[in-house]
């Protein structure tokens, strides 16, 4: 088994509003390893990219604040350092992309610049190594010309290419840890596809650890090794991908693949789960999924389920599991 | 035989115009050259009005002494009308003084006191418009009240309590006018450092490890740039009109030290029987304040990436 790069124990990032506390994030552990993808699925507004943030210490504070477990990155407890550690972190050792490449760019200076700008902050390099170290990260998202390229403001870039640019940022300090927050979808799906395999091969050469946050279960399947299903703030089912696929043991799990149409199967309505997400600011007692649950249980409304491990490396929460 | 089919060799030699008319083109370079010509010269006459500086007071631009004139020389009219003396091109003031020299030689107050107090007021605003929209919180609170403090005072009645404090003199005005005018740059910088403060590429910054320092300077900055110098241009005719203001009221600079915005006042109650008092130092305020609202224009087209290269 490969080494254990990031471990997240009964991580909890609570929001306190005006109106009440909100448990975006409601103790979750996972662990992702060396040059591993991991896959982070769950519907909107499930505490997704609260979790990228929390991992990133780029919470809104002081609304958004971590507060109880441990992010371990590499033996050190991220949620333990100060404000000027943690930017040494950013960029050089955990970096991120986020969803939308139109906006990700600063409009006003020029692709080479920005890159230069993440490579300038994080390694003392002289004027021409920075330009090396440009091209270099270029080449490495398959950027055609990439000489050329660099002199190109963002507006001249389609936004496929300012994806790849981002990620050219993002890959250009050599990060171990890449957290991809649903880069993919604002592409159109040959864009999409281009873009995984792109990743693909980026993680080939570089041995990074990816994060990939996303809502589609055809990008998990072509690019994930392991995946954690998340259901208001909780993750209620980790596998890896194959597993999770043949066989999901959680109900919501179960559902939400029912919920993807297919192409192998003819008729019918596609199902949909009834109901809506419980409100992260007055959870039921219980389990969270239990009001939607179709194969619910008294006990599933009392008490809160514990994660059982089914088979080696597959955790589910849930009380008809056990 | 005539053939219908166009040859590809034949193709005119064609420069590439961005898909815009001849005429079209010519005008933008106009709006450039222009502007920026009539500011160059006037800067040019506002330094060489005379030469006291380089120890030579008697040679110049201005052909007469601005601040003594000859008073059987009074009310003469501009030299291409009836009854005007070719020794004085624009004519004379009440005091007999030559209306082209004293024109010359305000160009220096008037220029210098707008430029200054706009980069003042500009960078004040700048900087506490960064900070107050990108920090927020109390810092915020505390910047937008002083804000709005200094927006609703009277800025005369200031102008007043210095002259009184300090004495009436040049950098009375400088002080007066920056004292009160960075408020208006504070407001639209923080509200364009709000907005972008938001947006992804100051989130990818932070990703990418930089402090808020960096992301400041770097990238909220540059992109208020725009906005800024529309405001800046477009308060070279504030700044003029507000210095003429305060001369009037006898707090910027005395008499007979001559500045356009004093000059107009002057002649106002003589705009019947001599026009050119108020005429020509107007038309140099005209003047300057267009060429900045054109060049400024001219500049926020080429800052924006998107026009650069049309």
């Amino acid at each position: 088994m490969s080494k254990v790069l990031l471990q997240v124990e009964d991580l909890r990032t609570f929001f306190f509003t005006r109106k009440g506390m909100v448990k975006a994030v409601d103790g979750i552990s996972f662990h992702v390893d060396e040059g591993e993808t991991f896959g982070l699925i769950g519907e909107s507004a499930c505490g997704k990219t609260v979790t990228a943030l929390s991992i990133m210490r780029l919470l809104p504070e002081p609304a958004g604040q971590v507060v109880d477990g441990k992010i371990i990155l590499d033996g050190v407890n991220l949620v333990e350092l100060d404000k000027k550690e943690m930017r040494k972190y950013r960029g050089k050792v955990i970096s991120m992309i986020l969803q939308d490449p139109m906006t990700s760019l600063n409009p006003v200076f020029t692709v080479g610049d920005q890159i230069a700008e993440a490579v300038r902050l994080h390694q003392g390099l002289r004027d021409e190594q920075v330009t090396e170290e440009v091209i270099s990260a270029l080449k490495l998202l398959q950027i055609p010309a990439p000489e050329m390229r660099l002199r190109d403001y963002p507006f001249q870039l389609s936004g496929g290419m300012r994806q790849r640019v981002v990620g050219a940022i993002a890959m250009s300090c050599h990060p171990r840890l890449l957290i991809a927050d649903e880069p993919t979808t604002a592409l159109d799906a040959t864009i999409q596809a281009q873009y995984i395999a792109l990743f693909k091969d980026v993680q080939e050469k570089t041995n990074v650890s990816i994060i990939f946050i996303t809502h589609d279960f055809g990008v998990v399947a072509n690019m994930c090794h392991r995946v954690a299903v998340m259901y208001a703030g909780k993750i209620l089912e980790t596998a890896t991908t194959r597993e999770i696929f043949k066989e999901p043991k959680h109900p919501y799990t179960n559902a939400l693949m029912q919920s993807v149409p297919r192409l192998d199967q003819k008729g019918g309505r596609l199902y949909s789960i009834k109901g809506q997400p419980p409100s992260l600011r007055d959870l039921p007692p219980g389990c969270r999924f239990f009001p939607r649950c179709p194969i619910a249980e008294d006990i599933c409304q009392q008490q809160e389920p514990a994660e059982v491990e089914v088979t080696k490396g597959h955790f589910v929460s849930c009380w008809r599991v056990q | 035989m005539l053939s219908i089919i166009p040859r590809i060799d034949e193709k005119p030699e064609k420069r590439y115009t961005g898909g815009l008319s001849r005429r079209t083109r010519i005008t933008r370079k106009l709006t450039l050259i222009i502007p920026a010509t009539i500011l160059i010269l006037m800067v040019i006459i506002a330094i060489f009005a005379d030469l006291a500086w380089l120890g030579l007071p008697d040679v110049g631009l201005a052909p007469h002494d601005p601040d003594s004139g000859e008073i059987t020389d009074r009310f003469l009219p501009p030299a291409f009308m009836e009854g005007g003396k070719t020794d004085y091109l624009l004519g004379t003031d009440r005091l007999g003084r030559d209306v082209l020299s004293r024109v010359i030689h305000g160009a220096r107050i008037s220029l210098s006191i707008s430029m200054l107090v706009i980069f003042i007021t500009a960078f004040i605003g700048t900087v506490l418009g960064i900070i107050s929209g990108y920090l927020g919180g109390r810092l915020d609170g505390l910047i937008m009240r002083v804000t709005d403090m200094a927006l609703s005072f009277p800025g005369i009645l200031l102008a007043l309590l210095l002259a009184v404090s300090l004495g009436p003199s040049y950098w009375t005005v400088v002080l007066a006018l920056s004292l009160l005018g960075w408020a208006g740059y504070t407001r639209m910088v923080r509200g364009e450092a709000l907005r972008l403060r938001e947006s992804d590429f100051v989130a990818q910054a932070r990703i990418s490890g930089a402090s808020s320092w960096r992301i400041m300077l770097k990238h909220i900055f540059p992109n208020t740039i725009n906005s800024l110098i529309v405001m800046m241009t477009l308060s070279v005719g504030m700044m003029i009109i507000a210095e003429s203001t305060l001369s009037y009221l006898g707090v910027g600079v005395t008499a007979p030290t001559a500045s356009w915005g004093s000059m107009v006042s002057d002649g106002r109650s003589y705009l019947d029987t001599a026009w050119w008092m108020s005429f020509f130092p107007g038309v140099a305020i005209g003047l300057v304040v267009m060429s900045g609202n054109f060049l400024g224009d001219w500049i926020r087209d080429r800052l924006d990436p998107r026009l650069r290269q049309v």
